[in-house]
C-alpha cells in the first residue's frame, strides 16, 4: 500500500474534471482513486472524497439533483458522518447541496451567462480542515467556470452560517449573483466543503496560480489524519 | 394514473430566466408585467386510488423533483 493517503474521486456520467482533480491531488501528495457513481462502497482505506466538476446527468432537472441520489452518495454520506473530509468542486458543490450535506443551493448565474475566468477570493474562515494552510483575510486567485454558480440560502440561514464561520470563501467582486458573494461553504462540523471555483485548475504557477494547491494539500493532510484514525 | 407536477420558483425568489423571457417578449412588442419560468413533469404511476397516487408523487417531489429552498410545487391529477 502506498504511503500516500487515498483520495476517492467520484465519477458521475458527465463529470469532466475528474481527471484534472486526480492529477492535481497526485501533485500534492495524494493517491487518487476513481470511484464510479454506481458503487455502493468507497475503497476501504479512503482518507478523503472529492466530488469533481462537470455536468453530471447533463444538469437535468436541477444541477446536481440526480447525482445527489446516485448509489455512491449513501457511501459518501456515511463517510462524512464519521468525520471523513469531503470536498465538492463546482458540480460537486451543487451535488452536496442537493444531497443536503451542505446548506443552500446553487442557482443560475444572475447574468444568465456562463462565467469562465480567474476569480479573486477572500478566505473568511480558516478553521475547517480545508483551509488550514490559509489565513483569514488571505486572497486566493482560483478560476471559475460555471453557469449555475449563484449560491443561495434564506436570509436566516445565511446569517447563522456567517456567524458560525461556515461561509469560508467569498468572491472579492460579484461573479454570479451569489448571496453575499459566497464562493464556498462548509457544513456545521467543518468536514464537508463545497466551492464553485476550481482549485484543481490552480496548482501550478505556470497555469496562472498555485493557490488551489493550498486547499488540495490541506485536504490531503486531512485525508492522512482521517486514515490514521480509521480502524484497519 | 396520470399526474402532472408543476414546479415554480418560489414567490420572492429571483428568477433571472423569467426576467429574460419578459424582456424578450417586450422586444417583440408584448406588454408583460411579469414572467416566471418553472418546470412541468408528467408522470404515469401505478396506484390503487387517486389519494395514494398523490401521496406517492408528494414523496417524489420531496426527495427529488423539487428543491424546497427555491421551488414550490403543485400536483394535478389528470383525467384518465
Amino acid at each position: 500500500m502506498s504511503d500516500r493517503p487515498l483520495v476517492a474521486v467520484v465519477v458521475f456520467p458527465g463529470s469532466n474534471d475528474d481527471r484534472d482533480a486526480a492529477w492535481a491531488l497526485g501533485s500534492v501528495g495524494a493517491e487518487p482513486a476513481f470511484v464510479w457513481h454506481e458503487e455502493a462502497c468507497l475503497p476501504a482505506d479512503t482518507g478523503a472524497v472529492v466530488l469533481p466538476g462537470g455536468f453530471s446527468y447533463g444538469d437535468y432537472l436541477r444541477t446536481g439533483a440526480i447525482a445527489s441520489v446516485a448509489p455512491v452518495m449513501d457511501a459518501v454520506r456515511a463517510f462524512a458522518a464519521t468525520g471523513g473530509p469531503v470536498l465538492g468542486i463546482c458540480n460537486g458543490f451543487q451535488i452536496l447541496c442537493e444531497a443536503r450535506l451542505l446548506p443552500g443551493v446553487l442557482r443560475s448565474n444572475r447574468q444568465l451567462e456562463f462565467v469562465c475566468r480567474d476569480a479573486a477570493l477572500r478566505v473568511e474562515a480558516a478553521d475547517s480542515v480545508f483551509l488550514r494552510r490559509c489565513a483569514v483575510g488571505q486572497e486566493l486567485v482560483i478560476p471559475v467556470k460555471h453557469g449555475d454558480g449563484a449560491w443561495y440560502a434564506d436570509e436566516g440561514t445565511f446569517v447563522q452560517l456567517a456567524a458560525r464561520g461556515q461561509i469560508v470563501l467569498r468572491y472579492r467582486d460579484d461573479v454570479n449573483g451569489a448571496l453575499g458573494n459566497v464562493a464556498g461553504v462548509v457544513n456545521e462540523t467543518g468536514n464537508v466543503m463545497g466551492l464553485m471555483p476550481h482549485p484543481e485548475h490552480a496548482v501550478d504557477p505556470l497555469l496562472g496560480s498555485a493557490d488551489g494547491g493550498l486547499l488540495l494539500a490541506a485536504l490531503v493532510d486531512a485525508a492522512a489524519r482521517h486514515r490514521a484514525l480509521a480502524p484497519v | 394514473m396520470r399526474l402532472t407536477v408543476l414546479i415554480r420558483p418560489k414567490a420572492g425568489i429571483l428568477d433571472p430566466q423569467g426576467e429574460a423571457v419578459q424582456a424578450s417578449l417586450a422586444t417583440l412588442g408584448f406588454s408583460v408585467a411579469r414572467a416566471r419560468v418553472g418546470r412541468l413533469v408528467d408522470l404515469e404511476v401505478e396506484a390503487d386510488d387517486a389519494d395514494a397516487a398523490r401521496a406517492e408523487v408528494e414523496r417524489m417531489c420531496a426527495e427529488l423533483l423539487a428543491n424546497p429552498l427555491i421551488e414550490s410545487f403543485e400536483i394535478r391529477l389528470e383525467p384518465s
